[in-house]
């Protein structure tokens, strides 16, 4: 790499080579084609091109690549879930942002400082119990502390002694940790381009053209095409473009709305959320704070921010840190999350033959990048879903087997 | 903030109210398949056009229903249950 770097700085017309080439022309029929070119999508398209030597591939994307909620999303990467099939399913996911960097050649920006859960009430130090128990018996590292250990994790917190949010202890992840979102996407688009796949930027799906069960043709604002198989991960739009295929999701749209400060200097050296005050926070490598929290009360179709949220986020922030009352907000900003009954994702097969789901992913899925695209297109190569996509099945609601991960963090990133 | 007109109290805070989601026909537990029943629990209307959803002013727990349109958030009306009754 430095050396590259030296070569770049010392050559005379310094040459510009984009990573992700120009939008060619459609062909006319492709082994896969991929609708969304978010996280997810670009993920598979890497993992097809690098792993199963599939790249006649093609990802469509309606706007600029990972502009949806890869673009949106406040980078939280965690495995302190609930369920067996859930915490071994995000501890890969975990596992491969350790190595992403190396495995993509490109600077993800993986900072690894460990999620610090508070706890204010028995109840809620009751259930860290049952997660930290879940958790090690998977082999993940985390840990009930005490407020003292909560103390010296984030020495600026307001513990709010003998207070009605007083901190009794926490529950400490630290494997958790955030990565560059774009950094991220980019990263997998490049290596799949250099492999041939290619990426249609502006080429939004319009509808499938479908035969004998099979999805034959995708119609898309610049052309059809026909496809061998086809993955659906377009984030918050899944549950419409499902429906374009003729398969209904147990989905209902919520925005979810973050914001950022302005940059301070590092101060915040650990992901701190509250389960009762329905607030994180976390500080970016530009030094800005970014809040989240849960999302909006009621469905909606819109990435519209709201006063009422701003003010809640700011309340909880504040009242944890009482020194951020005097700065300022930079940005605030919502996504579509495309929520499920039980928070786990829909992966797998559909009722149509060739279509593959890499949906539901709400307001957790960042974190799930790299490893939903391992076994997507695992799934996808070898047309037989992936033994460890088997519990997301979309089928798992008909069955009543559920994956409740309702209860994840402060919200359910 | 947002005002949301309660059938009740009138004109309140959105603050003061939660939602219950999109209206259901209640399936028949006798007949209904296992297949209907689960879909009943777990789909509900998510278009992109008006749907009617239960909604409670949770200080007085008076539950009652709206017309909102899920894109652009207008609330095209507010009534009480007992006029779905009626229509029945
Ligand atoms: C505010 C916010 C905070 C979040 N925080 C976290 C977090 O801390 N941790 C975490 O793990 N997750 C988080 N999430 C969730 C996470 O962002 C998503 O689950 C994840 O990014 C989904 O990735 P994706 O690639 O499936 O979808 P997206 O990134 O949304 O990509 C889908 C793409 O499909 C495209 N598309 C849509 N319609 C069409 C069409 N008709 N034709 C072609 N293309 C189309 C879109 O333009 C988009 O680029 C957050 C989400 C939000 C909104």
């Amino acid at each position: 790499m430095p050396l590259r770097l030296l070569k770049y700085g010392l050559s005379k017309d310094y040459p510009v080579t984009g990573d992700i080439p120009a939008t060619p022309d459609l062909k006319p029929s492709y082994d896969v084609v991929i609708v969304g070119g978010g996280g997810h999508g670009l993920a598979c398209a890497h993992y097809l091109s690098k792993y199963h030597g599939i790249t006649n591939v093609a990802v469509l994307e309606k706007g600029y690549l990972a502009g949806g909620n890869t673009a949106r999303n406040t980078t939280t990467i965690r495995s302190n879930y609930i369920t067996k099939e859930g915490i071994a399913f995000y501890k890969e996911g975990v596992q491969l942002y350790e190595e992403m960097s190396e495995e993509l050649d490109f600077n993800v920006m993986f900072s690894q400082r460990g999620q610090l859960t508070l706890a204010h009430t028995e109840a809620t130090l009751r259930s860290f119990h049952l997660r930290a128990e879940m958790g090690k018996h998977a082999g993940t590292n985390i840990e009930v502390v005490d407020a003292q250990a909560v103390k010296e994790l984030s020495p600026h917190l307001n513990m709010d002694e003998g207070g009605p949010l007083e901190i009794i202890g926490g529950l400490w992840h630290s494997d958790g940790g955030t990565a560059r979102h774009d950094a991220v996407a980019w990263g997998y688009a490049a290596q799949a381009s250099r492999r041939g796949v290619e990426i249609h930027q502006r080429t939004e799906v319009e509808g499938f053209d479908i035969e004998a069960g099979n999805i034959t043709k995708v119609r898309t604002n610049r052309g059809t095409i026909s496809a061998g198989q086809v993955m659906i991960a377009v984030g918050g739009m899944n549950y419409d473009m499902t429906l374009k295929a003729g398969v209904e999701l147990p989905i209902r749209c919520f925005p979810l709305q973050a914001m950022v400060t302005q940059p301070l200097k590092p101060w915040l050296h650990t992901l701190v959320s509250s389960v009762s005050l329905h607030t994180y926070l976390v500080q970016s490598s530009r030094g800005e704070i970014v809040i989240g929290g849960g999302s909006d009360p009621y469905q909606l179709y819109s990435t519209r921010s709201t006063l009422d949220m701003k003010e809640h986020l700011a309340e909880g922030a504040t009242h944890l840190f009482p020194f951020l009352h005097g700065v300022r907000l930079l940005r605030q900003w919502a996504g579509i999350t495309d929520m499920t009954p039980d928070y786990s994702p829909i992966m797998g097969a559909s009722p149509l033959k060739n279509l593959w789901l890499d949906c539901g992913w709400g307001t957790w899925g960042f974190k799930a990048t790299p490893v939903a695209g391992k076994y997507m297109a695992q799934t996808i190569a070898n047309q037989k879903v992936a033994p460890v996509l088997e519990p997301f099945t979309m089928e798992r609601f008909a069955s009543f087997d559920l994956l409740n991960e309702m209860g994840a963090t402060a919200a359910s990133h | 903030m947002k005002i949301l007109t309660c059938p009740m109290n009138g004109p309140r805070n959105i603050t003061e109210f939660q939602s219950f989601g999109p209206l259901k026909a209640d399936p028949d537990p006798e007949t209904t398949s296992d297949q209907d029943w689960a879909r009943h629990l777990f789909r509900a209307n998510n278009t992109r056009g008006v749907i009617t959803e239960w909604w409670r002013h949770v200080p007085s727990n008076y539950f009652f229903l709206a017309e909102r349109n899920a894109t652009t958030n207008e609330v095209i009306r507010t009534f009480d249950p007992s006029e779905l009754e009626a229509a029945q």
